[in-house]
């Protein structure tokens, strides 16, 4: 259909409108260069914690009516659209792009990994202690960024006023968990980046699983939020990618602009290794049915799908304590203390990469390598095929970094 | 599987069910249906035009989260020690409940999302816990030649052991049964209800009654008791020893064909073809009345030479009595891209099943087609008129055509 010229309503009649309806403008899009490419002029607004797209429809003779839908609905917006406006025409509006620029940090390291260990990470106690994995944390973000400064990175990641959700792996209970101190470390940046303690979530599927991985339940109050997707629920629309088709945790769609996923380092029995990409099988509802030949092309796709791909910006990797075999569960005689954390931008460069460090530790304890086992992770390489281009997967084009702890 | 337990339905059971009538006393004031969902109040408040509702929106969405609610029902009360399963070293189980025969790591769960390994002793999750209950025609499921005109109680739990991309009721059979609402009715409650809503019938359907086998023998052990029969829908992908075990208490079973292609299992439901086949040939000797259910979807498993040989096995293996329903496809779940099937579609289907032989060749999920009654295979004339659900005409007497006296296959009284 030819497009039609747009005689009536533009952006500033929405500004108007946004006003009048006590909304906060975040930013307004000239008139021509929005018919350039989009049918459908709009602007984005907020109010409270919730962002807005105020939109209005395009038709020959004149605006026949504005819609108000939260940024994070985007993909049913075709069907809202059709549902709420009547006699508009041109709805083939483009899904507005949703990645945003990720920073100059994001395009300068993608495929740099570093590799940060400290052997005097423990206490005497052998706990994690508070104040060197803080600076583990530190020394790890600073070689990513290349700074020396330790909040540099995360200004360069977030924005004051975006929510940001820390997906945590809690599956192993309290033995091979997200370790509580880390996280701890990470919202102690966050909030050092001007975000506000209650614009954090700590999450994962389940709040019973967090509180069994040492995390505290907390819902409500001028404090960092943390609890699972069974508080929260999952979407009621589908969204797929290649062969999956899954209904994404609200908390992730919902309360997070700012993705940072922070796995555990570990075996898995099906599909190899369990880092940074699976992690992501604790968005969706369906996991279980994703786990069929070892997981492939299952993994790849779940972290194709928009709302993942888009909101991730970091993942930090915890190998504190990880596991060489017998993953995902907690089995003691298989973990051990590796005092490290890898951090990443480029989630299957970190995979690589991790990868490497649990079969270098399955080969120091005699046990076969993955794919003599017949599960070596077929996913990271599917992960950066051409249909999904996740990440890098070439160890001779990822950049390596190793730092020890001072 | 196309026998639909969308919200539309929960209402309907909720209006022939009264709130409460499914459970015990401290349940009473529950209903199984879930709230109207967000989505749903949008599109209703919303459909006047955004302009004039923009206020709708002033409140924010909720992701907040919702105070975690006080459990009326434990998740250990529907956790019950799975029966078909083997214990492996390192606390891993392996299932043996379907060909999948799924390797299960300690806190993990099997393909099905229902079954969980806890400290390597394998549980089901879905014991009793009944996320949708309606009182059917027993013609819904559809059996067309047992008990015609009778009433099922049909229930289902969460989970499916396959990934069928058009599923109409995937919202429960590919969900975890924590993330649909469920009430606990216990075998025995299970069968009260059956007699007191005058159903014949326990009917095990909606999602894959495969993945609640241990409820299903349950309640069986229990209509049967008290003189209520169980009927199965399924799939037919369950393994040879759990087949016999759980359908042997059947007294009848319906399966899903729903390809005659290993391609088309693997690809569109993510399952296995010769499992299902065995099934059909296992049921035969078992002596259990049997219907086949084909879902013809638009160029995927709609082709002439498919139709004939599906017709051709089942005439080779199970003989030409059984009922054979092409049922038409809609658009569901993540298979929206293709169109209903034509049913012209259905039509070539039956004429060809029928020109292998086979008797009764039925056409679904058209109401009002002529295909959906029963014609005697030896004088042509119908025996049974139906339209949809419903039954106009009954002429079969003792079994056999009034006309011709025929036999006529199937259980037709109690």
């Amino acid at each position: 259909m030819q497009r039609r010229a747009h005689t009536t309503c533009n952006p500033y009649c929405l500004l108007s409108v946004a006003r009048l309806l006590d909304f906060a403008v975040e930013g307004v899009f000239s008139l021509p260069e929005r018919l350039q490419n989009h049918d459908v002029p709009r602007i984005t607004a907020a109010r409270g914690w919730q962002r807005y797209i105020i939109f209005g429809c395009l038709c020959s003779d004149g605006c026949s009516g504005v819609g108000v839908m939260p940024e994070a609905r985007i993909t049913s917006r075709r069907s809202f659209l059709a549902n709420c406006i009547g006699g508009a025409v041109g709805m083939a509006a483009a899904v507005p792009d949703t990645v945003e620029a990720a920073s100059q940090f994001a395009n300068q390291h993608q495929a740099r990994v570093v590799v940060a260990q400290d052997a005097r990470l423990r206490d005497a106690g052998g706990s994690v202690d508070d104040e060197r994995v803080l600076g583990l944390l530190d020394r790890a973000m600073m070689s990513l960024a290349e700074v020396d400064e330790p909040l540099h990175p995360w200004n360069s990641l977030v924005r004051p006023g975006q929510m940001v959700g820390i997906k945590v792996n809690t599956l192993g209970g309290r033995g091979l968990s997200s370790n509580v101190q880390l996280v701890g470390a990470i919202c102690e940046r966050l909030l050092g980046a001007g975000v506000r303690a209650q614009q954090i979530v700590v999450w994962d599927r389940d709040s019973a699983e967090l509180e069994r991985a040492g995390f505290r339940i907390r819902t409500g109050g001028n404090q960092v939020q943390c609890y699972g997707t069974d508080r929260a629920g999952y979407e009621e629309d589908l969204v797929s990618f290649g062969a999956v088709g899954s209904r994404l945790s609200r908390i992730l769609t919902q309360r997070c602009d700012v993705l940072i996923n922070v796995p555990v380092l570990k075996d898995h029995d099906g599909a190899g290794v369990t880092i940074a990409l699976k992690n992501m099988y604790g968005v969706i509802h369906n996991p279980n049915k994703y786990h069929p030949n070892g997981c492939d092309p299952y993994i790849a796709d779940v972290n194709m799908l928009s709302e993942i791909r888009s909101k991730l910006r970091l993942t930090i990797c915890d190998a504190t304590t990880a596991c060489f075999e017998g993953g995902p569960s907690y089995k003691p005689e298989f973990a051990w203390q590796h005092n490290a954390v890898l951090v990443a931008q480029d989630p299957v460069a970190l995979d690589t990469i991790g990868w490497q460090v649990i079969e270098r530790k399955r080969a120091e304890k005699g046990l076969k390598a993955l794919d003599v086992e017949g599960r070596a992770p077929r996913y990271i390489a599917t992960a950066a095929d051409a249909a999904h281009r996740l990440g890098v997967n070439i160890l001779k084009h990822i950049t390596l970094v190793e730092v020890e702890a001072v | 599987m196309q026998e639909n337990c969308s919200s539309s339905r929960l209402n309907e059971a909720q209006a022939m069910l009264p709130a409460g009538a499914l459970t015990d006393e401290s349940n009473a004031n529950k209903p199984l249906t879930a709230p109207l969902d967000r989505r749903a109040f949008l599109m209703c408040a919303m459909s006047v035009g955004a302009a004039g509702s923009l206020h709708r929106f002033t409140e924010p969405l909720s992701a907040a989260p919702l105070p975690a609610a006080t459990p009326t029902q434990s998740d250990a009360q529907f956790a019950v020690e799975a029966r078909f399963y083997e214990k492996l070293p390192n606390k891993k189980v392996q299932c043996k409940l379907c060909p999948r025969g799924c390797t299960v790591g300690d806190k993990e769960r099997g393909y099905c999302g229902v079954r969980e390994n806890r400290g390597g002793v394998y549980y089901t999750l879905v014991h009793s816990r009944v996320c949708a209950a309606h009182v059917d025609p027993v013609e819904k499921k559809p059996f067309f030649h047992y008990l015609p005109g009778t009433l099922a109680f049909s229930m289902a739990t969460a989970g499916c052991n396959v990934d069928c991309k058009f599923c109409q009721n995937w919202e429960i059979s590919q969900a975890r049964p924590e993330q649909v609402s469920a009430q606990y009715i216990p075998p025995k409650r299970a069968a009260e209800l059956a007699l007191q809503y005058h159903c014949q019938t326990i009917a095990y359907t909606y999602s894959e009654p495969v993945v609640f086998s241990e409820f299903v023998m349950d309640s069986a052990d229990a209509g049967h008791a008290v003189g209520v029969r169980s009927i199965v829908v399924s799939n037919g992908y369950i393994a040879q020893d759990a087949l016999r075990e759980v359908y042997g208490r059947m007294d009848a079973v319906k399966v899903d064909l729903k390809s005659f292609s290993e391609s088309y299992y693997r690809r569109v439901v993510s399952g296995e073809l010769k499992p299902v086949l065995e099934t059909l040939v296992t049921l035969r000797k078992l002596g259990k009345w049997n219907e086949i259910v084909y879902l013809v979807v638009p160029t995927l498993n709609d082709s002439d030479s498919e139709f004939t040989e599906m017709a051709r096995w089942i005439k080779g293996n199970l003989g030409t009595d059984v009922p054979i329903h092409f049922t038409q496809f809609h658009p569901d779940y993540l298979l929206r891209n293709l169109p209903i099937t034509p049913v012209a579609t259905l039509e070539r289907a039956r004429a060809i099943a029928m020109s292998e032989g086979l008797h009764f060749v039925y056409i679904g999920n058209v109401p009002g087609h002529p295909a959906e009654n029963t014609y005697c295979p030896q004088c042509k004339r119908m025996l049974v008129q139906r339209a949809g659900f419903e039954i106009r005409q009954m002429m079969i007497r003792n079994g056999a055509c009034p006309f011709c006296k025929a036999k006529i296959p199937g259980v037709w009284h109690a």
